[in-house]
């Protein structure tokens, strides 16, 4: 027997999520099948919507950092995921989101993007920001200290803030470079720091005194401030209670405290992986992880099932409706060998050149094709065959199997995601509870 | 683009036409059409081919993010530097496998975590082998318990002949602190009890395949099958057999009840605690007659099935990737959890509809745990959903925290408080459940979940035989036996 339900959702990042989410809240029974755990741990957890436009010659220079991406929009070529869906169901997407997360993010209050600083120096455009990077924002004028810890090398203070200030923050950055107490080995995880201080472990100061490693950590920061009236760290204050690690650090220094995202493995993109799949117990969707999507049966038009390997064996899947997001060329929704490029489990059509040596350009930050590899919607989202019909009736796509959008370029990256993942989830809940109600009329005369 | 400007991989070799590197056996002849053929950099290794995988990893980390033991132990340097980058290291003859790879649990989160599929519980598990074979020395203390722990089936039936003696003898105070002092094995746990009866011995008692064909014959019978036997050959492993014997009737019981032969082949230890102590020899040995005879069963039309999530992984997963044996993929892709298999083959879900253990005392609310080799296998959340339409049942779903036991590594002295440590989050979350009882597929797991909570834990299967054939009179089990 197939394990049935009304909507198959596969791959479990943001869109994944969204998309299974946004089915569920319409009623739908929905499943969410992903080959491995999410690979959210890998997002900065920033929800950005636009913060540069593509541009049209052939430089690549692109305009931005936006200051309005919901106004953008139009602007985009009308092959951009964000064109087929339409602002307004960004807007309502992002609302979406907003009712998820709750007060664990910020931004929802304006349109306007927020700048954010990173832990580069640079200064991110972005729509949506964890509460505790709230404090760090380049818009605001008060000055900030940057802490950086030796054992973590991606991170450096003093680097940082000199990037800040040459990008031209409105405030003075300084940055110095600590060793975190409690921490031993020159590579100690990004997950040990935070465990440190969401046990408030017992650690050795360099007096040698016994005592939580929150004190330990404030002790040793609060020699170095010198009157800033905020202070940035790495982004390791704590995985299961960043909040209560923040305010214990604040009440000891009497200052704001702020975390700077970081580079992957990311721990705010391992709280917001933890919130969305929160979420999705309360919803009701079956999540199975460690589990590829290696084949399907198609039935006139349809996908009739699919078929998931566990270790070499196979359990077949059944619904109504299909929701494929298995990522971009990272994320291997979208794979290329030597001859072509395919969407891996459908072979959905992925436009692409014959030669591959036009796949890219040879400028590195050059427009590079590649980065717009991946299906071609309809205005439902049903990825297109080459003749321009959907592939299959009850397959739509969401995230970064999409083509058309240069997430890296463009920081559209998880709006795309949530925006085309709300927007699937809905359709296929549409069409699911359709399916349902012909199925019941169909018994109802007898 | 001319030719000239090509990469000299794209420009193919005329066949037959053979180069110097060719010549010296360092790449193989490709013609034109053929596929992409990388030059060899590496020496070959012996055994097994872990190049692959050490290139696939792109160091993201995210192995790193997901292993409980770096989290609470930063001396452990994590599962990417025991995988590939420690391979990587070994290609240098002067660099030996790091000691570090004895705080690796093998709990193989790692593995579910990788985006790009790099086997890293498969590169753990040599590099551990590697090292217990030439970096321990074969008089330590430490070789042995580890040795010891690791074959602890070798130990069982002794006990098991003298079960009450046993539980005596290994539950006195100074017993348990001369295992620690002198063994290295932690005197804060309490050794598991042995039943006073194995389950083969309950087996062969009942009268064993040939009483198990005449249940199933009947119940499909009184199902209203026709046509087909269903057969299925169980693996109970070791703890099932000699200290939770009731799990593995529930299973014989609830498969007969689907009318299911159940067959119960001659078997060894699934070599997963060998393969956590570096024991490959002792694992390859167990594995040859656990494949002989499971391959065997196959072939007379049975499924294998296995009631400890551990040892469907090994089956599944761990053979495959160390033991080139016959018929080793066929048992892989043969195997299955029992209650994934019923919630594949039946229609368990209409089963359990209106199905009741309201009544049945200690099976009202559980603090659900999925072991880590259950998680690696896609089976997380499984019992939540299938025990769902079960009246009287309340399963809560205590998240996705290693309870930190990981077979032998927590019963050693000096990983005791690392296991401890990882434990904590799910001791609390099953304390904030709502519920006085544990649930678990996972022995191991479930004495942990015992030693840090005081629960009394329950196997899914135990649930599915109270709900399905009703609690009986035979000390929790259902229909009196014949």
């Amino acid at each position: 027997m197939a394990i049935e339900d009304d909507v198959l959702v596969i791959g479990g990042g943001i869109a994944g999520a969204t998309a299974a989410l946004s089915a569920a809240d319409e009623g739908a029974d929905v499943r969410l099948v992903t080959h491995k755990e999410s690979t959210l741990r890998n997002a900065s957890g920033l929800i950005d919507v636009l913060g540069y436009l593509p541009s049209d010659d052939a430089d690549g220079a692109s305009e931005g950092p936006l200051v309005d991406p919901f106004a953008a929009i139009p602007d985009l070529p009308e092959t951009h995921p964000y064109r087929t869906v339409g602002v307004e169901a960004v807007r309502e997407a992002l609302a979406f989101f907003d009712g998820i997360v709750g007060d664990a993010y910020l931004g929802a209050h304006t349109d306007d993007n927020a700048l954010v600083p990173t832990h580069g120096g640079s200064i991110k455009p972005t729509a949506r920001y964890p509460r505790s990077s709230a404090a760090g924002l380049a818009s605001d004028r008060r000055d900030a200290l940057l802490v950086g810890f030796e054992t973590l090398p991606t991170f450096e203070g003093p680097l940082a803030a000199a990037h800040l200030e040459a990008a031209g923050v409105p405030f003075q950055a300084r940055g110095v470079t600590l060793s975190f107490p409690g921490i031993v080995r020159d590579d100690a995880k990004v997950t040990r720091y935070a465990h440190l201080l969401d046990r408030d472990e017992t650690v050795s100061t360099a007096t040698g005194a016994e005592t939580g490693a929150r004190e330990a950590l404030a002790a040793a920061v609060e020699a170095h401030l010198e009157g800033e009236k905020r202070v940035g760290f790495p982004a390791v204050l704590g995985d299961e209670g960043p909040d209560e690690v923040r305010a214990a650090l604040e009440a000891h220094l009497g200052v704001d405290v702020f975390e700077v995202p970081m580079g992957p493995p990311s721990l705010p993109g391992l709280r917001l992986e933890d919130r969305l799949y929160a979420a999705l117990e309360t919803a009701g969707v079956e999540v199975r992880s460690g589990v590829p999507v290696v084949d399907y049966e198609r039935d006139d038009g349809r996908i009739d099932r699919v078929v998931v390997d566990r270790n070499g064996a196979e359990i077949p899947h059944r619904a109504d409706q299909y929701v494929l997001a298995t990522g971009g060329l990272v994320g291997k929704g979208v794979e290329s060998n030597r001859e072509r490029v395919i969407e891996p489990i459908f072979d959905c059509h992925v436009p692409h050149a014959t030669d591959r040596y036009d796949w890219f350009s040879e400028d590195a930050f050059g427009e590079h094709p590649f980065a717009r590899f991946g299906v071609v919607p309809d205005g439902e989202l049903r990825p297109r065959d080459g003749s321009g019909n959907a592939e299959f009736q009850n397959l739509r796509a969401a995230g970064a199997v999409l083509g058309g959008y240069d997430y890296a370029a463009e920081k559209s990256g998880a709006g795309v995601s949530i925006a085309t993942g709300y927007v699937a989830g809905r359709h296929a809940a549409a069409r699911a509870t359709d399916a349902r109600l012909a199925t019941n009329d169909e018994v109802t005369p007898q | 683009m001319s030719d000239a400007d090509r990469p000299i991989d794209e420009r193919g070799i005329d066949a037959g036409d053979e180069t110097e590197l060719e010549r010296a056996g360092d790449v193989e002849t490709a013609g034109p059409d053929d596929d992409f053929d990388p030059v060899q950099v590496f020496p070959e290794s012996e055994d097994m081919d872990l190049r692959p995988g050490a290139d696939d990893c792109y160091k993201c980390s995210t192995c790193d993010t997901s292993c409980p033991v770096a989290e609470v132990d930063d001396e452990f340097p994590g599962p990417k530097f025991q995988g590939p980058e420690q391979w990587r290291l070994k290609r240098q003859e002067d660099h030996d496998i790091d000691e570090t790879v004895m705080k690796c649990s093998n709990c193989m989160r790692c593995d579910g975590a990788c985006p790009s599929d790099v086997p890293l519980s498969q590169m753990h598990n040599t590099a551990r082998g590697e090292y217990v074979q030439k970096g321990m020395s074969k008089l330590s203390v430490e070789y042995w318990r580890n040795r010891t722990l690791a074959n602890y089936r070798r130990l069982a039936p002794l006990a098991a002949m003298f079960p009450r003696t046993s539980n005596f003898v290994m539950g006195l105070g100074p017993v348990r602190w001369l295992g620690e002092k002198l063994f290295g094995i932690t005197s804060e746990r309490e050794f598991p009890e042995f039943a006073t009866e194995t389950f083969r011995a309950w087996w062969a008692k009942r009268g064993g395949a040939e009483t198990s064909r005449q249940r199933a014959k009947e119940a499909r019978a009184e199902r209203g099958e026709d046509g087909a036997e269903k057969r299925i050959a169980y693996f109970h492993g070791c703890y099932a057999n000699y200290n939770t014997p009731e799990v593995a009737k529930a299973l014989v019981r609830v498969y007969e009840h689907f009318g299911y032969e159940v067959m119960v082949p001659e078997q060894r230890c699934s070599g997963t605690p060998m393969f956590a102590n570096g024991m490959l020899e002792d694992a390859r040995r167990a594995a040859e007659t656990n494949v002989d005879e499971l391959a065997t069963a196959i072939e007379e039309g049975a499924d294998v099935v296995a009631s400890c999530s551990s040892c469907s992984m090994s089956l599944r997963q761990e053979y495959p990737e160390l033991f080139d044996l016959e018929g080793v993929d066929d048992v892989a892709a043969n195997t299955w959890d029992a209650v994934e298999y019923l919630q594949v083959h039946e229609d368990l879900t209409g089963e359990l509809e209106g199905a009741s253990v309201e009544g049945v005392a200690g099976m009202e609310d559980f603090a659900y745990h999925a072991p880590c080799h259950a998680r690696n296998q896609g089976l997380a959340g499984q019992t939540r959903e299938v025990l769902a339409p079960i009246d009287g049942v309340e399963v809560h779903d205590v998240g996705d925290s290693c309870s930190g036991i990981s077979g032998t590594y927590g019963w050693k002295e000096e990983h005791y408080d690392t296991s401890m440590k990882i434990g904590e989050e799910m001791f609390e979350h099953m304390e904030a459940a709502d519920a006085e009882a544990g649930l678990t597929e996972c022995p191991t797991c479930s004495m942990q979940m015992g030693h840090g909570t005081g629960y009394e834990i329950t196997h899914t299967l135990e649930v599915l035989e109270a709900a399905l054939v009703g609690a009986g009179s035979d000390g929790g089990g259902a229909r009196p036996d014949r």
